[in-house]
Formats: C-alpha cells, structure tokens, sequence
C-alpha cells in the first residue's frame, strides 16, 4: 500500500480505491510514496525497489551453480 | 494454473507473470532429484497462495509441500480457547479477537456460539481497536487476545504501550503469541517427519529478519529460503532449496528482498523485547514447546490478563476430544485429505478442528482449491 499522508504516528494509505489510515511507529523512516507492508493496522516494513528487482533478475536468469 | 488479472497493484503484477512462473516450474522439473523430497512452508500465507494460483499442479510428484504450523488461529490451543470462553461469560467483560478466532472449537464451545448466547465478544481489526473499545466503556473490561507470530508481537507491544501512556484502566491483553523459529526446532527432532527444507515465511521474517533461520540451518543442516507470497517468489524460492538439496549445501537463503532484511526490523524487535519475554507456549497438536511464546513483562503487567484474572492456560493439548487430525496435519505427517473427518463431519460452515477455520489452515485452504 502507498502512503499518501503522514500525521504523527499515523498515515494514510492506498491500495486502489481503498484508504486506510495506519500505525506507522515501526517505520521510523517512512515517507509520502513508499510502498509498505500492512499488518493489523501496523506498517511493518517498507518496500524495497531494488530488491524487487533483485529478485526479477534472479528469476529471470538464475545464480550459476 | 489458475494466475489471476492484472491487479494494477505494483510488487504484485510483477511476481505474477505467467510465463516466468511456467519457465521457473519447467526449472524446478529439470533439476528434481530423483527421490522424494519434502519442503516445509512454515506460513498459513504461502498456503493459501499455493493452492489458490495452482502450484501443487506445476511441481514435480515426487517433491511435497507440507503445510507447517504456520496459521496462528489453527495452533491456538484448546485451553486457551477455554480461557477465553470463562472470560466472556462475565458479563463485565467485553472480549475483542480476530474475527477468525471466533470459530475455533475449545473443549465444549466456541467464541461466536457463546456470543449467539448473549456474551460480548466483537471481532477487530487490529490490536489498536482495542485502546477505543476501552474508552467507550469504561465501566467494562476489555479483553483484547492476542493471537499470532512475530508479525503480530510487536503491533500488540506498541497497543500496551500505548494504553499505559493513556493510563487506561479497563484493558487487558490475553497473550497466545508464538514464535516460528522454536516451534521449526522442535519439528526437526521428529524423526517421523523428514523434512529436507523449510520455506520460511514472509512477514514472520520481515520482523525477525533471515538471520533468526541461521542456527537452525547450521545445527540440522537443513536449507532455510525466506520468501514472499506471489505465485513467483514461491515457485524461487522452491528452486533455491532443491539447487541447495542437489548441491548438499544447505544454508539459509532470502528470496524475499524487497520487504525482509537479515537483521529484520529492529524497530519491532525492540518494541517486542521492551513488552514481552519469552516464555514457554502451548501449541494444538504439538504440545508444550519451550521458549516458544511470548509473556508480557511484569513493567506492562497491570495489561496482563493473566495476572489479572489469575488463572494459568493449562497444558491438555494432547487429549483428543474426536477423530480431528489437525495436530497430525499441523505436523505435516499427513495431509488434509488423509483425515477421516475431511468432507464429512468437517467442513468450512461446521468445523471439528481449527485447520478448517481459518482461511490460513491447510484445511481450509485444500477445501477451497481442491
């Protein structure tokens, strides 16, 4: 989910059509446009592009064994 | 393989692309080693996933996937359960819980049959609902049962904290919480189950970080692969432990990049240690397992409802009150269907044992998909 809106410990985030305000005290470095992981209500870790394409790379051509 | 529409959702398209999910299966085919081979998912989500985008069809016969004890709800044992029924009897007491805890058999009732007669039992959302539900009512008790993982842990930590700071009076917290990496030991030393690698789960370790899977990788030498939940991160993460298993080089591997860190969230794991301790936890179908639950601290003790309402969870899981297998396919030693209750007695809308009630449970998930 992006996060459109911060207000203290709290952000907005959006999914499609679905907002959803969120606890944000684990990520102390959240920002406006990360994607994050939402669990109960909590943002539990932020999403990180390069290792998404990291692992694109991994799938697309694996590690030499 | 039933892969789905575009979701328009970045880091989930990507992680379904249909093509690379038949190269990477004709991979896994290529490189099977001869003999059978079972993989443990220790993750009600990689389940779930597995069954929904039709995995199970696109892998090798002689490679199983065996659904572990990772669905929070299914491992709640019976005694807690009963617990949780005694506290909602009274009425001064209002009972807040994840909705799909509300099924779960105890010994004699469930939460959602005792609610039907009159008992205050509401569903949440999350462990912060629980801080408003106390406010609201503040002539009640509100018992909040904390149910779940590592994931869980620290959004119920940072709920009692907030709660102290607020001085709230009437909230309690029921802990069940339960750590993953404990309960993989104990399975290891069951001889019976032969399992040649774990697919260790994805938002568990996003907390804990792939460093936790490390001792037990070493001390067994077994392949530990972190993953995520789309049909391509389970089908990598698969091939990482069979490459391993044809090597014989098992270690511990993290194909989850883009959400878990070898070090985890150390935010969460802080909030977590500041709140709890470990502590020994009882779980459905594999009993007693030391060190692997989390008690609150005795600084957050007037949030404890155990120390509130002075009763201890007892340790009976291993009575068994009808045919339910569940504790057997919590284990992995058989599957769903090899339950003579599976289709019969038990189904999603009448469910005997707790694999069947939530939509993590291997059960629910072989009835939805099969």
């Amino acid at each position: 989910m992006k996060i459109r809106r911060i207000q203290g410990d709290f952000a907005e985030v959006q999914v499609g059509r679905l907002r959803r305000q969120i606890n944000i005290q684990m990520l102390p470095k959240a920002r406006i446009g990360d994607y994050v992981i939402v669990h109960a209500g909590f943002a539990i870790q932020k999403l990180d592009p390069e290792g998404a394409r990291e692992t694109l790379k991994l799938i697309h051509a694996p590690r030499p064994s | 393989m039933h892969i789905e529409r575009k979701s328009g959702v970045k880091y989930v398209d990507e992680f379904r692309d249909k093509g690379l999910v038949r190269q990477i299966a004709a991979r896994i085919g290529a490189m099977m080693p001869a003999k059978k081979n079972n993989i443990m998912e220790v993750c009600g989500t990689h389940t779930q996933s597995f069954f929904r985008f039709g995995l199970d069809k696109l892998l090798p016969p002689n490679l199983r996937l065996i659904a572990g004890p990772g669905c929070p709800v299914c491992v709640s044992s019976q005694g807690y359960i009963d617990q949780a029924i005694a506290l909602a009897k009274d009425k001064g007491n209002i009972i807040l819980t994840f909705a799909d805890m509300l099924r779960v058999p105890g010994t004699k009732s469930t939460l959602e049959k005792e609610r039907a007669r009159g008992s205050r039992i509401q569903a949440a959302y999350s462990a912060l609902d629980s801080l408003a539900v106390a406010r609201m009512n503040r002539a009640k008790r509100i018992i909040f049962l904390a149910v779940g993982f590592e994931t869980t842990a620290p959004t119920i930590a940072l709920s009692i904290i907030a709660a102290k700071k607020e001085k709230l009076k009437n909230l309690y917290f029921f802990s069940s919480l339960k750590l993953i990496p404990p309960a993989m030991d104990y399975l290891l030393k069951d001889k019976r189950l032969n399992i040649n690698g774990f697919l260790c789960p994805g938002h568990v370790s996003v907390i804990i970080g792939s460093q936790a899977y490390e001792q037990i990788s070493k001390r067994y030498g077994i392949g530990c692969c972190v993953a995520g939940f789309e049909p391509l991160d389970i089908l990598e993460g698969i091939e990482v432990l069979l490459k391993q298993i044809a090597q014989a080089r098992p270690a511990v591997a993290n194909q989850y990049l883009r959400a878990v860190k070898r070090q985890g969230n150390p935010r969460a794991r802080k909030v977590i240690s500041e709140v709890f301790q470990v502590s020994n936890a009882s779980w459905r179908g594999l009993g007693n397992i030391a060190r692997s639950g989390l008690k609150i601290k005795d600084k957050y003790s007037r949030f404890d409802a155990e120390e509130a309402f002075s009763f201890k969870i007892t340790v009976d899981d291993q009575r068994l009150t009808t045919k339910c297998r569940c504790g057997d396919v919590l284990k992995g030693l058989i599957s769903p269907a090899d339950c003579p209750l599976f289709l019969k007695a038990c189904q999603p809308d009448n469910p005997v044992g707790p694999c069947m009630v939530s939509s993590e449970g291997a059960c629910n998930a072989y009835y939805k998909y099969h």
